[in-house]
């Protein structure tokens, strides 16, 4: 239904025009959709250089005792590797596909502030280069991911790896909370005629409330990041017990964002699969009032539950009870959102193109992780199984089983909207399947070495606990997964020049963005459309029987 | 290489491969197996209990919910390429109220169960108390090992440091001794976890935490500090060991004597400690009944009834111990206790005489 006739690609033919311009062009630009895929970019580079880390921390735990990394080495790869993952890919993928993605579907032309919008993509490319310079001081910071204090204050961490990775995340942080509040004005703001709130198409209504989240839980890290700072740096001694500071306070600070956190790393992929299951069902999301609901629920909940993230750390039982509580109530909505796209997939006609391929893989994936996160809020099981390789499986569960399942999905979906051609659907096999069995055998043993006592955060192990052959599964499911991002990002990179053409509408789906062609033009439409239903591009193909009949 | 050949040539080994369900199920019935579903203690059996009911729960929720993932992908799929699509089907009030109203039941059972348990293993440690039968211990947690400060024992006062193995009485014909640790950090944050006793609970600098755990078995437990506290957290081992009540009241009565010179002593053990009091090793470390009274490192003065070194690291004989001396750095490389170039005739010397504090 495109009403532009002009096809503009992003394969070399473009390239007549010298790289310098193209290369200028992409810098400078403010446009949401090369915004949107810079974030994406830089995020595949960060899940390369993450993954490394990943693989030296699994060959150095693959024997007991083993000396292929040092002790310190070892501490700042895995710190590494939990702050890349999280703030280098987790986040600035999502919101990558989410700057792409929502101008288009709520039909509208840009993002409300699209400087603001590059400036948030530079600030966190840069955050994130700003931490790997602390290799330069001699080493990564050894602190862990999340940085307790007082090991992060100078007594304890002598080089300014530390104050790199602070300032990094400073930056970058920034750069997370201005996407989050450009994602609210365009979302209030620029919707297309006809779109109330309540029309949204889910993604959008899920990338609403993430940002919610982001504009409440990054700036009080962002406060703690300045603090340790300044403990560090200019006397201060907000975290340094020995001079009146607080340990606690680094602690509960940070858990108040890093639980948040973790639900910005999910609720965008709730709202992709939200999308794609409809669509390889060939039915309408089921309940779509009660997802909304749920997603507002669930942004609201997890804002108090941060310290179950603390329960062996001392505080009162009744304190404990009271995150457990919430722990255990944010699973209510969580569960309504898997029952309804079951019963979206019930009764209807599913086929296994890449993105429902991944959705599925989410769904059959994320019911366990958050199985064992029910299991983790109870307080008692908490306290043994807290800080050992049960959570490391629970959190890479979700977190791969989970936001990096969904995340393929939405790749899969709309990179032929974002190139105009379509990723190999084969190679899309073999990646799934790799990474399906690798991944289940990489941290399903975790959980086995966490109730036999194994903690986090070790260099090594002792051979008599029995520990040894979990970590072997692990090193060899980890192993089995490199071969399944090769051909990820070789599918990403080849298909440019290889892939089918895309088309405006390669999936029959139904919201706005597919009105458009692929990739769209600067402008995204010729003409905003006013639309009547959450599904418009249903009405116009059914006008028989339009949505807004039911809705 | 050869700890990799040993890891790979110890029966033991085969043994897990061959029974890793009936070692997760029974914890296994070799020593090493420290696991939580192996408990010997009441609290530890609580969690335990709670947790395979929660498992059970969870499992059960798992087999529903992927059975009719699983159903709906094979049943629903996609058959033929004809265009003609589904019944669109927008919602159901009453299934979502059901599907609401069921998990917030569980999570109500769940959060019953929860309380009572959490009551159960948190305690409020009473104060000591004449004839009351209970341990308590100050645990201090240092970068990277574990200092003992035993305080009071049946209502007695105690007020001898021990340093990385935990001794405990065992209850017996229904008497129990209960133990109460009172966790500190001189440092950073660390965390006392012997999955087979207890919970764990973190030692936070700046607070004082509170931990219980009592068993009627007699043994060695093993345990991990469990808090990332830098560069050698991996070897800040716990080992508990619990004796019956007489064997413990021997230990700590052995353990309260101090280790005063004597005019008997061999000549090589007054040389060892004249060189061992002219090095710096006494800005550290303490031995009761002389000279040395550092705060900072392990208490030595009855080095030799320790099983091991270095917090667990290595068995405690004197070659290990020669070699510790020597080089702390080779064997807990960024360790604290530096490597002080000792001369050898110095080094045998120390080594003659801390082999004597038994």
């Amino acid at each position: 239904m495109a009403i532009v006739d002009v096809q503009p690609k992003l394969t070399p033919e473009r390239a007549t025009l010298p790289w310098t311009a193209v290369l200028h062009d992409w810098v400078t630009t403010v446009d949401h959709k090369k915004i949107g895929i810079m974030y994406v970019l830089m995020a595949v580079v960060f899940l390369i250089i993450a993954g490394c880390e990943a693989i030296l921390i699994r060959l150095q735990l693959f024997w007991p005792h083993s000396d292929f990394i040092a002790p310190d080495t070892f501490n700042g790869l895995f710190t590494m590797h939990g702050t890349t993952m999280i703030f280098f890919v987790g986040m600035p993928i999502l919101i990558g596909i989410g700057n792409f993605v929502v101008p288009l579907t709520i039909g509208a032309r840009d993002m409300a502030f699209p400087r603001l919008n590059a400036l948030g993509f530079w600030a966190t490319l840069f955050g994130g280069i700003l931490v790997y310079f602390s290799y330069a001081t001699g080493g990564a910071p050894a602190t862990g991911w999340f940085a307790y204090a007082p090991l992060t204050e100078h007594t304890f961490a002598r080089s300014s790896a530390t104050d790199f990775w602070a300032l990094g995340l400073i930056v970058s942080g920034i750069g997370t909370t201005t996407g989050g509040i450009n994602f609210l004005a365009t979302i209030l703001g620029m919707r297309a005629p006809g779109m109330a709130l309540s029309k949204i198409p889910f993604f959008t209504w899920t990338m609403l409330w993430t940002s919610v989240q982001i504009v409440i839980a990054l700036p009080p890290l962002t406060a703690i990041l300045i603090m340790i700072l300044l403990d560090r740096n200019l006397g201060a001694h907000f975290f340094d017990v020995q001079n009146g500071g607080s340990a606690y306070l680094w602690q509960h600070l940070f858990w108040f964002f890093g639980h948040p956190e973790v639900y910005i790393l999910i609720l965008p992929v709730f709202g992709m699969v939200s999308e794609i299951i409809p669509v390889f069902s060939r039915k309408v999301l089921f309940g779509y009032e009660f997802m909304a609901a749920a997603t507002a629920a669930i942004a609201f909940i997890s804002l108090g539950v941060w310290a179950h993230h603390m329960f062996a750390v001392g505080m009162t039982r009744t304190q404990d009870m009271f995150f457990a509580v919430t722990s255990l109530l944010v699973s209510i909505p969580t569960g309504i959102k898997f029952f309804n796209w079951l019963a979206t997939m019930y009764g209807g006609r599913i086929s296994f193109a890449p993105p429902m391929l991944f959705a599925c893989g989410f769904l059959s994936m994320f019911l366990i992780g958050g199985l064992t996160g029910i299991m983790l809020a109870i307080v008692p099981f908490n306290l043994q199984v807290t800080d050992s390789y049960f959570v490391v499986g629970h959190f890479h569960w979700v977190l791969i089983g989970g936001t990096l399942f969904g995340t393929f999905a939405g790749i899969y979906y709309w990179y032929p909207k974002a190139t105009g051609r379509m990723l190999s659907a084969r190679l899309a096999q073999w990646q799934f399947w790799l990474l399906y069995v690798g991944f289940i055998l990489t941290f399903g043993p975790m959980h086995i070495s966490g109730m036999l006592g194994m903690p986090r955060r070790i260099y090594t192990y002792e051979a008599d606990r029995g520990w040894a052959i979990w970590n072997q599964l692990t090193t060899l499911g980890a192993i089995i997964q490199v071969p399944s991002f090769a051909i990820f990002v070789y599918n990403l990179i080849a298909s440019l020049w290889v892939g089918k053409p895309a088309g405006d509408d390669p999936w029959d789906a139904w919201t706005l963005e597919w009105t458009t062609t692929s990739p769209p033009p600067s402008y995204n439409f010729e003409e905003i459309p006013t639309v009547h239903s959450r599904r418009p591009l249903w009405d116009l193909k059914h006008p028989e029987d339009p949505d807004s009949k039911y809705e | 290489m050869s700890s990799r050949c040993e890891a790979f040539c110890n029966t033991r080994y085969e043994m897990h491969v061959m029974n890793p369900l009936v070692l997760l199920a029974t914890g296994g019935d070799l020593a090493q197996d420290q696991s939580m579903f192996y408990p010997a203690s009441p609290g530890a059996e609580s969690i335990r209990s709670l947790s395979v009911l929660v498992l059970a729960i969870t499992g059960f929720i798992f087999i529903v919910v992927e059975g009719i993932l699983i159903y709906a992908i094979l049943r629903f799929r996609r058959r033929d390429s004809s265009g003609s699509e589904p019944p669109q089907v927008y919602g159901s009030k009453p299934i979502e109220i059901a599907w609401t109203a069921a998990p917030t039941l569980i999570v109500f059972v769940l959060v019953l169960v929860t309380t009572r348990t959490v009551w159960e293993v948190v305690p409020t440690p009473p104060p000591p108390r004449p004839d009351d039968r209970t341990l308590f211990v100050t645990v201090i947690g240092r970068q990277w090992w574990w200092e003992y400060r035993y305080d009071h024992y049946d209502g007695k006062e105690l007020g001898f440091i021990a340093a990385n193995e935990l001794h405990v009485p065992a209850g017996a014909n229904g008497v129990s001794r209960p133990v109460y640790l009172s966790l500190q950090s001189a440092d950073v944050c660390h965390s006392f976890w012997v999955p087979r006793l207890a919970g764990k609970t973190d030692l936070i600098p700046g607070r004082t935490n509170q931990m219980w755990f009592q068993t009627d078995q007699a043994g060695t437990y093993r345990g991990n500090c469990a808090e990332y506290c830098g560069t050698q957290h991996a070897n800040m081992l716990i080992r508990v060991t619990v004796e019956p009540a007489e064997d413990f009241e021997d230990w700590m009565a052995h353990q309260k004597k101090e280790q005063a010179p004597q005019d008997s002593d061999p000549e090589a053990v007054k040389s060892g400690r004249k060189a061992f009091l002219a090095q710096s090793c006494v800005n550290c470390h303490r031995v009761a009944g002389t000279p040395a009274q550092g705060k900072y490192a392990p208490d030595l003065t009855h080095l030799m009834s320790r099983q091991t070194l270095a917090a667990g690291m290595i068995p405690n004989t004197p070659e290990n111990l020669r070699r510790w001396i020597d080089d702390p750095q080779k064997i807990k490389p960024g360790c604290l206790m530096p490597a002080f170039g000792l001369s050898d005739r110095d080094r045998d010397a120390i080594v003659d005489y801390l082999v004597t504090l038994r």
